[in-house]
């Protein structure tokens, strides 16, 4: 009797690339929200995988801030131009020009927040009624109870306390004019399991991910790059460091941590062995105890 | 690596929330800073100790009221096996969310607190494990450091459980352990309080168990979930049928026939997403196929080998959990969901009620409300391709829709 069973990758990669495909079938006009990021980047490569040999049947959609990382860029134009796939932008700056938002003020100021409106507009304006997105359910606790199709009413928000059950391989896609889902393929991956899976799968990554020296500074517990963006304080001193990002958002906000990790086994040790989550880095959670429930509720990624 | 999907249920009361804070904490899924936020946030509310359900409990209105309300989902691996636990509330009025949770479950965990013994929400709990098919069950007799590490304690709790769960009959093993997971008793290390018990700890059981998943391989069945045409150049005349094996083996050459339609014809290649060529597809995987001949197929349609067909009817029974405030209407109608199929149902009749606090029938009941359980007869506009839910989970469940608010009003196991 042959042996009927799949290695946990295989299994949460034929999930994801079942939730993928049903995003295609359930939607008129889907699109994957892709920040650069390493999961938007293994959940392109999933789309990529799930539709072949066709293209993948959405555009991918970034909201840039305006405050990213070069590396970031370079890698995206590249990465979209590999997969033959449709690129949309949404820009922070062209909603903060307009006057849609208000910029926050002071060395604190993070453009993470205002993300949240060019989103919401790019989708209404692009009539998107879903959005893929790499969210896992391990990253933080609001996001444990995430859905992998997550409705969002007619202002974005979503209503954690009256969430559709999902139950087997059923999905309920259905909405009313105005709202829209939130997609998450990648809901049972786990940040090990992510690794794990770009090493398989040989995936290529922006080089932030890898130990590289950079001059940064100490703010909050973790390294945060010098740039332009991100005034520093009086008390604040700009060091020369070896350094590397566990998860890439804005540069305003994306702390990097001391490694000499190099190359894909180097990270993967590195994760194993770490005792601070990949959002320990991240300030925009650090505003408040629920700041990510808050910010899922306003419409955030 | 090998993965197991389990279910939890209870509440803080039974120490489910230290249970599984214990597990992810001894497997050093917990990191620092979330140990650090969790200190600092049980000082804030006053809590004489660290409160380990902060930890699941991770919405704003279940860290105020003190409860899980909905499922939580949580990772973590040992160097044998990785787990997605299943957090689900224990109350009754959360038994939908039970449900959810216990769909996709391998085993469960049935928590006892030692002091109380077999009550009513055991049953329940067991009850529901039972209906959703999970075949494996774990009795976690906990506080046991309250009952001065008994032994009779324990083998009344488990000779009781034993008596009710003659009745289950989808539970193929039933593990019963004596823990205290607040002092990490048989948690992950066998304890030395209770030398009476021969059995492994949770953790060892929960790395070794052979559950062999609960998928069927015998009844090849592959719902089409999306058709591939790249119309390119290069790839001119491919018609690829995406989907999920739901049952059974499907190998190149092998003859299929198409549901509803009928038509027959041979397989002609299985790809993995991405191309690689295989040799035979199972559950879970998701394949694109070729077919030899072309034919008119949908999303929605069903590929079965043609010696072998799933039961097609417009009639279907089935048990339904109800999960919307406003209760099932007798002849009321709604949108059944099926493997990828979609269809519009009445509900004809409501044949009986389990009073989930007894698992009495009860007969001649006007409606369901939200989080009752009971079977009904459905007629669906179009047939639906479906196995026994006791044969095949995916073939054998559905999930109801309100054409009106688009909410998912019910969960389905089709007798």
């Amino acid at each position: 009797m042959p042996i009927y069973s799949l290695d946990h990758l295989d299994q949460i990669e034929a999930e994801a690339i079942f939730i993928l495909r049903e995003t295609a079938a359930q939607f008129q006009n889907p699109a994957l929200l892709f920040s650069g990021g390493k999961d938007s980047i293994v959940m392109a490569h999933l789309a990529a995988k799930a539709f072949w040999p066709a293209k993948i049947p959405f555009p991918l959609l970034h909201v840039d801030t305006g405050h990213n990382f070069s590396e970031t860029l370079d890698y995206r134009d590249a990465f979209v131009a590999k997969l033959g796939a449709r690129l949309v932008v949404g820009s922070v700056q062209a909603s903060i020009d307009t006057g849609r938002v208000k910029e926050e003020k002071g060395p604190f100021a993070s453009r993470n927040s205002l993300q949240t409106v060019t989103l919401l507009d790019t989708i209404e304006e692009q009539k998107f009624d879903a959005c893929l997105g790499g969210g896992r359910r391990d990253e933080e606790k609001a996001r444990a109870k995430e859905r992998f199709f997550s409705h969002r009413d007619e202002f974005g928000q979503w209503n954690p306390k009256n969430q559709r059950p999902e139950l087997w391989n059923l999905f309920n896609g259905k909405y009313h004019p105005g709202e829209h889902f939130r997609v998450f393929p990648l809901s049972n991956f786990t940040e090990m399991d992510v690794w794990m899976y770009i090493q398989r799968e040989d995936i290529e990554l922006p080089s932030l991910y890898f130990a590289h020296e950079r001059e940064v500074f100490f703010r909050g517990g973790s390294y945060l790059a010098v740039s332009a963006c991100v005034p520093m304080l009086e008390t604040e001193k700009a060091e020369k460091k070896v350094v590397r990002f566990r998860t890439i958002g804005d540069i305003t906000c994306t702390g990097a941590i001391e490694s000499t990790a190099s190359n894909l086994d180097e990270v993967i040790a590195e994760v194993a062995a770490a005792r601070q989550t990949e959002r320990g880095t991240r300030a925009d959670d650090k505003r408040s105890e629920t700041a990510m429930e808050d910010r899922k509720r306003e419409g955030y990624f | 690596m090998d993965l197991l999907r389990f279910a939890t249920a209870g509440s803080v009361d039974d120490g489910k929330s230290t249970l599984i804070g214990r597990l992810l904490y001894d497997s050093k899924s917990i990191f620092e800073d979330q140990l650090l936020a969790m200190e600092e946030s049980s000082r804030r509310r006053g809590d004489a100790v660290v409160n380990l359900a902060l930890l699941t409990d991770g919405l704003r209105a279940e860290r105020e009221q003190g409860i899980t309300i909905d499922v939580a989902y949580r990772y973590f691996a040992t160097p044998r096996r990785k787990f997605i636990i299943a957090d689900t509330p224990g109350h009754i009025q959360y038994t939908r969310n039970m449900v959810t949770g216990a769909s996709t479950a391998d085993l469960a965990i049935i928590l006892i607190d030692a002091r109380k013994g077999v009550i009513e929400q055991t049953k329940r709990h067991a009850f529901v494990s039972n209906l959703l098919r999970i075949r494996h069950l774990v009795l976690a007799v906990n506080k046991m450091d309250l009952v001065d590490y008994s032994e009779q304690v324990f083998q009344d709790i488990v000779g009781s459980f034993y008596e009710f769960a003659s009745r289950l009959d989808n539970v193929a093993d039933i593990t019963p352990i004596p823990v205290s997971a607040l002092n990490g008793d048989n948690i992950v290390e066998k304890s030395d309080k209770m030398p009476w018990f021969k059995g492994a700890s949770l953790l060892y059981h929960l790395e070794t168990v052979y559950t062999g998943g609960t998928a069927n391989h015998v009844d090849a069945r592959f719902p089409v979930q999306w058709i591939i045409r790249p119309l390119s150049q290069e790839h001119h005349d491919f018609r690829g049928y995406a989907g999920r094996v739901a049952g059974g083996v499907f190998k190149p050459g092998d003859a299929v026939t198409v549901m509803p339609s009928g038509f027959s014809t041979r397989i002609k290649k299985i790809h993995l997403p991405g191309g690689k060529e295989l040799d035979e597809a199972f559950p879970p995987q998701s394949v694109v196929m070729t077919l030899e001949d072309e034919i008119d197929i949908s999303r929605g349609d069903m590929l079965v080998k043609a010696n072998n067909p799933p039961e097609a009817s417009q009639d279907v029974e089935a048990m339904v959990c109800w999960f919307s405030q406003k209760p099932m209407q007798i002849r009321g109608k709604y949108i059944v969901r099926h493997t990828t199929k979609e269809t519009k149902a009445i509900v004809q009749e409501l044949r009986y009620q389990v009073d989930i606090e007894t698992l009495h029938k009860k007969e001649n009941c006007a409606a369901l409300e939200m989080n009752d359980i009971g079977r009904i007869s459905l007629r669906t506009a179009s047939p639906l391709f479906y196995d026994s839910y006791r044969r095949n989970r995916l073939t054998g469940s559905f999930i109801l829709v309100d054409p009106g608010t688009h909410e998912t009003v019910a969960a389905g196991m089709i007798v």
